[in-house]
């Protein structure tokens, strides 16, 4: 399961999708939307993809984190549009033999996803709206970057 | 004709999210120069993604591919 939707996340389904008999951990991480970052206050997120090839590159760190980590599976989903506050933006689920590689392999993904997969996110604030530049939040465009 | 779709703060920039370029044949190199001098758009940290896959400035585009302007991602 390698999805970008726009309705809520159904976490338990992303969870399910990666149980089987031999996993013996499923490391799950959810990315939220927080409201506070330093003193500004965020009212909601909007995001936006580039659909097929964001979908496809969640597929392609699916395939990588198979051959890095034998016995792992993945899944993953990324919701794009208007997200509020504490809504899931992005589950990542990793089944595996032992907890080792379930943890590695989906911190993997979330570094990735961050670094590659086009995904923007746009913050609504309670003064403004900035689109986010880049995956350490510290570059962002403003108007007298454009 | 080459499509080049826009996104995040390059599509609120130009007001479209997409153009299309009358051109056969171009570099990516070529692509990046006219996007600064014919739309006067930032894209010094611009990846260029030709028919989804991720190209470098040496890569050649050609009638009927789609490009990309992806600016530094922020999903998560």
């Amino acid at each position: 399961m390698f999805e970008i939707v726009t309705a809520p996340i159904s976490i338990g389904k992303v969870i399910e999708e990666v149980g089987h008999r031999n996993a013996g951990a499923i490391v799950t991480f959810i990315g939220t939307v927080r409201e506070m970052t330093g003193d500004k206050k965020t009212i909601y997120l909007a995001y936006e993809a580039y659909e097929p090839m964001a979908r496809a590159m969640l597929a392609e760190i699916g395939q990588q984190i198979k051959k890095q980590w034998p016995g792992t599976i993945t899944a993953i989903v990324h919701r794009i549009g208007r997200l509020d506050i504490g809504e899931a933006a992005v589950v990542i689920a990793v089944s595996s033999p032992h907890r080792q590689d379930a943890y590695a392999a989906n911190r993997y993904a979330i570094e990735r996803i961050k670094k590659l997969v086009p995904i923007w996110k746009k913050e609504h604030w309670a003064h403004g709206e900035t689109w986010i530049g880049n995956q350490q939040e510290s570059v962002s465009y403003t108007n007298k970057d454009i | 004709m080459i499509q080049v779709l826009l996104f995040a703060h390059l599509r609120e920039q130009v007001g479209q999210d997409e153009l299309a370029i009358p051109e056969n044949q171009m570099t990516v190199a070529e692509l990046r120069t006219l996007m600064v001098h014919q739309y006067a758009l930032h894209i010094q940290d611009v990846m260029v993604a030709v028919n989804e896959a991720y190209a470098v400035d040496t890569d050649v585009i050609y009638d009927g591919d789609t490009v990309a302007l992806i600016p530094p991602v922020s999903g998560g």
